[in-house]
């Protein structure tokens, strides 16, 4: 089996996020880089479909020249090779341009698992999975909890608001999942040496039949007005416990009209 | 007046048109007249509560078969309608089925897409909430038709009377949408409790909750303030509160009037999910819990003390 995982380089989940006065994109020098928490998860389940299944896992990111150290990060946690795609004309790409871009990186090489995280920690838009599906036209079985594959079957528990529903499509699929689906493996001391050896396909728009003038800022349909930093909130009241805790939240909240 | 569509999202457990529709609409007559986008049963009946909202028409998608694929059926009928009414605008509620559906909309129609707006101006400027609430962005789409997904509880619903008309629409599922299928639909919810994206009080427990059982104190808490119970990831994946009442990073995004986080620390995927709620109050036993900074108010100590307590005032007060 053929199996694409598609990751993303954001800033460190704990960093103060900000975008940049210059053109009101994410300021990414702000903060260092790492793989999106929630795309951990989506390697982890690729390496272990291909472990139950046999075959290949190839990491796909799309991002500035050092999301190159994403791309060694899912390659040390054990996938075999990578696609990174990087150009100068994708800064400030919307979700129109990223989706169709990842589409043209993994259009027409084979592959019969495309799997995701459901969202990223910085733009958080959860959408990414299913405009690849519709550009690719093929089956989209996204916010998965559970993944099984039987031949070219695959069946997933897509989370629901009560609870969860049992879908079933099959190969080629694009798959998303969520945190609960699996526990990342920590990439070992061998893994991270191996990586180091994999091969790495750095590719341009150019390269994947797409205009540069398609991609990035000046092209994107959406665009950034204005944007500001919402003023801190100011400092609440914290009080210890003596006994009348309970009432005092109490008299806050009638205070605030609550009860 | 030109048409502006908006998708309707039901409550699952009883069918009825949940808020959220209510206030998608309420930003959808700034842009135009509305109507309305209706999957499974009871659309007509929904039609007056929409009519109220200021909705004119109803298209009413029904039939089992529509409703076993996943999303793809949404997409399908909203650009049969965009193109059969030269709709300007498209509404969609921010839940998972949605976001998804306006992407896939966009990349169809060509059209930008804007996610997660908590306010929309009669010019089309959408208002979006960064970075855990830490920035507030304008933004337009600039190519095609404006489509929207929409944070609930951003506004609140305002009534426009007018009368709603019923359109049965007449569909088929497409060889897109069969390329996906539900089989089974697994109920794992509690009932009884306002819908937590919805609710305008949020009470939630955590770790310090300890157990199952521990959920029952909140669960009292919840109930005396017509509050909906939401939970940490460590209580969820403990198994002590299902799930989807998880909030934060990778469970619901909740902006309540009220949140009341019992026993829950406060790390950064908590709060992605809370941040937003105008009056926060923490009950913690340990005084440097990285939540109490965003406290309106807080109360240092043992929940199990502090949170009965606070329940029988609430309840004697409204007796
Ligand atoms: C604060 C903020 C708000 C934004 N709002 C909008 C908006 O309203 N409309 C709009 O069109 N654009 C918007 N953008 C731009 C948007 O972030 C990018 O286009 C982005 O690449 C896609 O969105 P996402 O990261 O939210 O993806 P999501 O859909 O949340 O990502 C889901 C999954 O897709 C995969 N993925 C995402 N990006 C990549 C990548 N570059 N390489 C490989 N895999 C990837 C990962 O597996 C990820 O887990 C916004 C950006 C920021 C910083
Ligand atoms: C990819 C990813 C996604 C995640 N998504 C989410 C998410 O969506 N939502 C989420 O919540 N987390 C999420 N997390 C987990 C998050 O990082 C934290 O681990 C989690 O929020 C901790 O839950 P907690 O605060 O209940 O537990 P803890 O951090 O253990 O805190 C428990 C708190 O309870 C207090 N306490 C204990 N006993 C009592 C008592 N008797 N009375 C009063 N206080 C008491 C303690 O002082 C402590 O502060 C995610 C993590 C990852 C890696």
């Amino acid at each position: 089996m053929k199996i694409a995982v598609c990751v993303k380089q954001v800033p460190d989940t704990w960093a103060e996020k900000t975008l940049s006065a210059e053109d009101s994109t994410l300021d990414r020098a702000a903060a260092d880089g790492v793989l999106n928490e929630l795309d951990e998860y989506a390697v982890e389940e690729a390496l272990q479909l291909a472990e139950a299944h046999g075959g290949e896992v190839t990491v796909v990111s799309m991002g500035p020249e050092r999301a190159a150290e994403t791309v060694r990060k899912a390659l040390s946690m054990g996938a075999d090779a990578g696609i990174h795609v990087v150009d100068d004309s994708l800064h400030g790409s919307d979700a129109i341009a990223t989706s169709a871009v990842l589409a043209a990186a993994l259009d027409g090489k084979g592959f019969d698992l495309i799997v995701f995280g459901s969202e990223s920690t910085d733009a958080r838009m959860s959408v990414i999975p299913a405009m690849v599906a519709e550009r690719l036209g093929i089956a989209q079985l996204t916010f998965a909890q559970r993944v099984s594959v039987s031949g070219s079957d695959v069946t997933i528990e897509r989370v629901t608001d009560y609870g969860f529903d049992t879908v079933t499509g099959s190969t080629p699929a694009v798959i998303s999942v969520v945190e609960k689906i699996n526990e990342p493996r920590y990439p070992s001391f061998k893994g991270i040496m191996a990586a180091k050896k994999k091969p790495v396909d750095t590719v341009t728009v150019a390269d994947l039949g797409l205009e540069a003038a398609t991609v990035g800022q000046a092209a994107a349909w959406s665009a950034v007005q204005d944007f500001a930093a919402r003023p801190p909130k100011p400092a609440g009241t914290v009080v210890t416990d003596e006994g009348d805790g309970g009432s005092r939240i109490a008299a806050y909240l009638t205070e605030q009209k609550f009860i | 007046m030109t048409t502006v569509l908006v998708l309707a999202e039901r409550d699952s457990s009883n069918g009825t048109a949940k808020k959220t529709t209510l206030e998608l609409l309420t930003l959808a007559r700034r842009l135009g007249e509305p109507q309305v986008v209706w999957f499974g049963d009871q659309g007509s009946e929904a039609a007056s509560v929409l009519g109220e909202y200021g909705a004119s028409a109803v298209h009413v998608v029904g039939g089992q078969d529509m409703a076993d694929h996943p999303v793809v059926p949404i997409v399908d009928v909203l650009q049969a309608l965009v193109a059969e009414l030269d709709a300007t605008a498209v509404l969609v509620p921010s839940s998972a089925d949605g976001k998804e559906a306006a992407g896939r909309l966009a990349v169809r129609i060509g059209s930008g897409v804007i996610t997660d707006a908590v306010d929309i101006s009669e010019s089309g400027v959408a208002t979006q909430s960064v970075f855990g609430g830490s920035t507030v962005v304008h933004s337009t789409v600039t190519h095609g038709i404006g489509i929207y997904t929409v944070r609930p509880n951003s506004v609140a619903p305002e009534p426009a009377p007018t009368t709603c008309g019923v359109i049965e629409v007449d569909s088929t599922v497409s060889e897109a949408a069969k390329s996906a299928r539900v089989v089974e639909r697994t109920v794992a919810g509690k009932g009884g409790r306002p819908e937590l994206t919805e609710a305008a009080v949020v009470v939630s427990g955590g770790r310090g909750v300890g157990g199952s059982e521990g959920f029952e104190v909140i669960e009292k808490l919840a109930d005396s303030l017509g509050a909906a119970v939401g939970a940490s990831r460590a209580a969820t994946d403990a198994g002590w509160y299902p799930h989807q009442y998880q909030v934060g990073q990778t469970g619901k995004t909740v902006s309540p009037q009220l949140y009341i986080a019992n026993g829950i620390s406060g790390a950064i995927q908590h709060r992605a999910g809370m941040q937003t709620s105008k009056v926060v109050v923490v009950v913690n036993k340990d005084a440097e819990a990285p939540l109490f900074e965003l406290a309106d108010f807080g109360v240092v100590g043992d929940l199990f003390e502090v949170v009965p307590q606070l329940t029988d005032e609430i309840d004697s007060r409204s007796n």
